[in-house]
């Protein structure tokens, strides 16, 4: 089986994904969110960066959920993610 | 030769950079009273270091940024701030063999103008970074990193961070670093090896009050002629080298207060600095609100105060790089503060001018003569 997650990128990120709301990683019979992440990585350096740290970790004040629920809830980055599902990129309430 | 930004210069286009913890702003003035200024420029972005390059027939400005959210990053501009230019890997990013992930940039530093392209970066956590491409890639300096002090540095109140890089103009093996807290430190081989550097600064705070290391210097800056001499704000007392940092004597007799964050020294004139007193450590505030810089003109010996068009009461402390001076002759001050006010004077501190009013917290000023 194969296909595609949709990740949803938030507004003040969009500029670097060129300006676009999702995108589409291909999944192909399911990935683990730290796979989609390195993919973005590839196309979207400067994005990647600012959800992750450069070990890799997420960094403080992002979320992302997978179909509403929070991956640090599930597995984390290990957390796996099949076709037809959606990734949400959230910040966190913060700052003053 | 000077270690500022750039080399003295006639009068000119005056580039005042103003980074404060929600934005950046950038003025311009042919006169230094007069500014006319852009931004904010990434907003909700807290600007901690700001490093305007002169050298090589350009102007770039660079900028550390943080996100609350987003992490942080570096960027540049070569237009004055209508295009932003950020490195597809990051211009620094820690190795991972270190385990370790950038905080914030703490300061830029471009080198001497007989080493262009040569750019220096003080981060948190505590680490030293070089740049030979203008500031678009840095490298981790190795010998810093693995210090053996390492573990026994500690965090001020801002963060664990090099927040002063000097490189000496006179020589390239030998560069200064502050760092709060760990104090001075000083490579004379280019970075390969550094030792503490801090006899005579105290730090009432320890159980020696006078350590090898572990003082809370908030900054340092470096006598433009004589390399060997420099000036520090400790977090109680203010101090001069007359050796590089073997040893340092305090100065502070004249000052209102010895406590402060930020210490200029002129561009080209040697013993001429300027300080910002802040009343204590537990009192965190200019003297009975009358925020004044002092300059001193003899090295230290004697202290003036100077507040000519400074605004009464001031309840807001300047900190460690929220002050400038330009490389025009007479020098340009700058300085703002934690209430968003910045102020600026073309005759050495003669007398200021508010330039900018209720801006979010200042945290870094750099100004530079410039090409336009």
């Amino acid at each position: 089986m194969t296909g595609e997650v949709t990740l949803l990128v938030p507004r003040l990120l969009q500029p670097l994904v060129d300006g676009r709301d999702e995108l589409r990683l291909d999944v192909g019979a399911g990935a683990l969110v730290k796979e989609l992440l390195d993919a973005i990585g590839t196309e979207f350096p400067v994005f990647e960066r600012r959800l992750r740290d450069e070990t890799g970790e997420l960094r403080r004040y992002v979320n992302i959920y997978l179909d509403g629920e929070d991956v640090r809830r599930l597995a984390g980055l290990q957390t796996k993610a099949a076709a037809g599902q959606e990734l949400m990129v959230i910040q966190s309430v913060a700052g003053g | 030769m000077t270690n500022n930004e750039a080399k003295p210069q006639g009068r000119g286009t005056t580039l005042l950079a103003v980074g404060t913890k929600k934005g950046l702003w950038l003025g311009t003035s042919t006169d230094r009273s007069n500014f006319t200024f852009t931004g904010p420029h990434f907003l909700m972005h807290e600007i901690p270091s700001i490093g305007i390059d002169a050298r090589d027939g350009r102007t770039r400005i660079l900028v550390g940024l943080r996100s609350e959210h987003w992490g942080p990053t570096v960027a540049h501009s070569d237009d004055l701030g209508t295009t932003w230019q950020e490195p597809d890997q990051g211009a620094i990013s820690f190795p991972s063999d270190t385990g370790a992930a950038l905080e914030r940039v703490w300061q830029i530093q471009p080198d001497s103008e007989d080493r262009p392209g040569v750019v220096w970066a003080g981060c948190e956590p505590i680490s030293l970074w070089k740049s030979t491409d203008g500031g678009e890639h840095f490298e981790l300096n190795r010998g810093l990193w693995e210090h053996p002090h390492r573990s026994e540095w500690g965090a001020g109140f801002g963060g664990a961070a090099a927040h002063t890089v000097l490189p000496s103009p006179a020589d390239p093996n030998t560069i200064h670093v502050a760092m709060s807290t760990g104090g001075v430190y000083r490579s004379t081989d280019a970075g390969e090896s550094w030792e503490a550097r801090n006899k005579g600064i105290g730090a009432y705070f320890m159980p020696d009050p006078l350590p090898e290391f572990g003082q809370c210097v908030h900054k340092v800056a470096r006598d433009p002629n004589n390399p060997d001499v420099l000036y520090a704000q400790n977090h109680h007392g203010v101090y001069r080298t007359d050796d590089a940092g073997d040893s340092w004597k305090s100065i502070a007799e004249g000052l209102p207060t010895d406590f402060g964050f930020t210490v200029l020294t002129h561009p080209s004139r040697s013993d001429t600095a300027w300080v910002v007193p802040i009343m204590a450590d537990g009192e965190r505030i200019p003297p009975q609100g009358q925020l004044a810089v002092h300059r001193t003109d003899d090295g230290g010996r004697s202290w003036t105060r100077l507040a000519d068009g400074v605004v009464e009461p001031d309840y807001n402390v300047v900190l460690r790089d929220a002050a400038a001076v330009d490389t025009a002759e007479p020098a340009g001050v700058y300085f703002g503060t934690r209430g968003g006010s910045v102020y600026a004077s073309a005759n050495e501190g003669g007398s200021f001018a508010e330039v900018l009013s209720r801006l979010p917290d200042v945290l870094c000023v750099r100004a530079a003569v410039v090409e336009l």
